[in-house]
């Protein structure tokens, strides 16, 4: 799928199931005279299987769109749904939030954010035991995951010892590894050289596929975004679909 | 896998000497109560091992453990003379300080009543009782005399016979165990002019007085050592202790000698409580009060430490609240830490307690219901001291992982 093949928009084609759906979505920092409209009326969905890229310059608001999409800073206004189930009303949590990431979100940070004291495994069998997976089964698990991600000879090392990259890539096995229905990642490549950002954004369009997922990734890595089915661009907290520059042939 | 575990093992340095701190702080607290328990036991080890069912002592005085208290030796026939009255024993006791080797030497002098109590109830670890009526001691471990050791107080030299463990006097001082004849020689001794004066008064006395007159043959015999006149009495003794007969009631006996106006009895029990009142009550609430500020004191560190703690793991706490711990999970790490912590440091109370403790000068008796109470300070503490870490963990925003 060519960006440039599809039309751009803010929806996915009528029909798709969809993994998160974001409808008049509007956040504000501060009040009177610090007030930040950081994001304006924002509305899109992503289907499951689908990866957008999520791009505008610095201060733009993707960040802050990002968190509210994740349950993690609630919006002002505007609704949001993540797996056909409506989640946020404004403000407002309509489910038990903690429960609902656990189950259906993951996130992806610039940082990898890994827990210091545990092992490359363990930060990902964490996941899955606050999941209420078994220990044993948690554990193999995340050792099967790591490997899937190359890093099968560095289960046993704590975060201190990888390398930005490999840790990145642990953090990303530990975002996938509850099979979320929604996969956030807010510039999981920016720590990364051109070739493992690549690597890293092909993955998420496996794990999009394979899991029936929706991915959206924030990114300022141009290289990579042959790899992404729609792109949204973000400009002073406007949300719009990217119109693709016209290819110098 | 258990979080707080993993977060103790990869920072094993800083958790032992975390742990070694709160340990000695605890070790304090649990010695605080030794001591406590120590003044307590020494306070009364005598009363209770004497096993007398009643005590008299100087008419309106709290006996001698109290204050000065004399009755004169021949009281015992009196008494034994009481129905109910099994036997009589004589007691001395006063504390002496003498030097010895340049140090100021400081202990407890008790009679024996011999022949009829050589010192076999004691708890001897080395030696015999005493086998002669003069010039034989037995001396507690604590006073650093070796078996057969010769030590010379007042005009006599007395051989060390008998070494005991753990006794000493309500004040702490070590205990040594004479004939009760040597005890009140080492309590009157004077100094040979004072004694040729006193007799040369005695002999005064006895001619101006009736006694003199109608027996004249006691003015000769006045310059004698005062054990040699019979009519004159023997020196006076600090109490007389009363075994009852089988069946005999306390409370007639009481109430039998409560008529005599020269002395006063107390019970057993009323000694005890005179010895728990008085003389230890204010170090024992001075003590009591320390521990409690002691307590308090290892709870707002410990408590500063595991909000320390937990401030560290801020972030790590937003993460497992942003894939979705439970607070539990969070609450589990926190307080597992704290009572982590507060086990190692009560392990390491207990370890060097054991190892410092009977080192002290004094007595530092540590129960099992000094370590029970210990435990459940220490657990007290640890959930205490995590609440301000609670509340601080609970309120990480999962956003905070964004900044
Ligand atoms: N906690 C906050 N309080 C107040 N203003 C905020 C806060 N977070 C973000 N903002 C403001 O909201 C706007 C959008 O910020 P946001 O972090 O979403 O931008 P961004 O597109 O992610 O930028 P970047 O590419 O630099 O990460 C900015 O003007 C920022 O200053
Ligand atoms: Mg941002």
């Amino acid at each position: 799928m060519n960006p440039a093949a599809t039309p751009p928009s803010l929806h996915p084609p009528a029909g798709a199931e969809l993994a998160a759906e974001v409808a008049g979505l509007t956040k504000i920092y501060g009040s009177g005279n610090t007030e930040v409209v950081a994001v304006r009326d924002a509305s899109f969905g992503v289907a499951r299987g689908e990866v957008v890229a999520l791009l505008g310059p610095s201060g733009s608001g993707k960040s802050t769109l990002l968190a509210a999409v994740g349950l993690i800073n609630p919006p002002t206004a505007g609704r949001v749904a993540v797996a056909g189930q409506a989640v946020m009303d404004g403000p407002h949590a309509l489910v038990e939030l903690r429960a609902f990431c656990r189950h259906h979100l993951g996130f992806v940070f610039q940082k990898a954010n890994l827990i210091p004291f545990l092992t490359a495994r363990q930060n990902v069998q964490v996941a899955l035991e606050i999941n209420d997976v078994a220990p044993r089964t948690a554990r193999d698990r995340a050792g099967e995951l790591l490997a899937y991600l190359g890093l099968g000879d560095r289960l046993h090392n704590l975060p201190f010892m990888l390398s930005g990259g490999q840790q990145q890539r642990v953090a990303i096995a530990r975002a996938l590894a509850n099979r979320p229905d929604l996969i956030l990642a807010d510039e999981p490549t920016a720590a990364l050289d051109g070739r493992l950002g690549r690597q890293v954004m092909e993955l998420f369009r496996r794990v999009a596929h394979e899991q029936r997922a929706g991915v959206v990734v924030v990114t300022h890595d141009h290289r990579a975004l042959d790899l992404c089915d729609r792109i949204l661009e973000m400009e002073d907290g406007i949300l719009r679909a990217h119109q693709p520059a016209p290819r110098a042939a | 896998m258990n979080l707080a575990a993993q977060d103790i093992r990869h920072n094993g340095g800083r958790f032992a000497l975390t742990a070694a701190g709160i340990g000695l702080l605890l070790m304090l607290v649990l010695g605080m109560g030794g001591i406590y328990s120590g003044l307590v036991h020494e306070a009364t080890l005598l009363v209770d091992r004497l096993e007398a069912d009643l005590w008299v002592v100087q008419h309106a005085t709290r006996g001698p453990f109290a204050e000065i208290s004399r009755v004169p030796a021949n009281l015992v026939s009196r008494l034994e003379a009481v129905p109910g009255v099994a036997r009589a024993r004589r007691f001395v006791f006063h504390t002496i300080q003498r030097e010895r080797h340049g140090q100021p030497w400081r202990f407890s002098v008790q009679g024996l009543d011999w022949p009829g109590d050589p010192g076999t109830s004691l708890p001897l670890i080395a030696g015999r009782p005493l086998a002669h009526a003069h010039y034989e001691m037995i001396a507690d471990r604590s006073l650093g005399l070796p078996l057969g050791e010769k030590v010379r107080l007042g005009k006599e030299t007395y051989t060390v016979v008998g070494l005991t463990r753990g006794m000493a006097s309500s004040s702490g001082d070590p205990m040594a165990f004479f004939t009760l004849r040597d005890a009140q020689a080492v309590q009157f001794d004077l100094p040979g002019e004072a004694i040729r004066l006193e007799r040369a008064a005695r002999q005064a006395r006895a001619a101006a007085g009736d006694l003199g007159r109608q027996q004249p043959g006691l003015l000769d015999r006045a310059d004698l050592p005062s054990a040699a006149l019979p009519a004159l009495g023997p020196p006076t003794v600090s109490a007389l202790l009363i075994s009852l007969g089988p069946g005999a009631d306390a409370a007639t006996v009481i109430r039998t000698l409560a008529g005599w106006p020269d002395i006063s009895v107390y019970t057993a029990q009323e000694q005890r409580d005179f010895l728990l009142r008085g003389n230890v009550d204010r170090a024992r609430r001075q003590l009591g009060l320390f521990r409690v500020i002691l307590v308090f004191v290892s709870a707002i560190i410990m408590a500063l430490i595991i909000y320390t703690l937990t401030l560290d793991k801020a972030h790590d706490i937003a993460m497992l609240k942003l894939i979705g711990a439970r607070n539990r999970v969070i609450v589990g790490l926190i307080l597992q830490q704290a009572l982590l912590l507060g086990a190692v440091g009560y392990a390491i109370a207990w370890a060097l307690g054991e190892w410092l403790f009977p080192a002290f000068p004094r007595l530092v008796l540590i129960t099992a219901t000094d370590r029970a109470m210990l435990a459940g300070i220490v657990i007290l503490i640890s959930v205490a001291a995590s609440g301000l870490g609670i509340w601080k963990a609970l309120r990480i925003q999962p956003n905070t992982i964004l900044s």
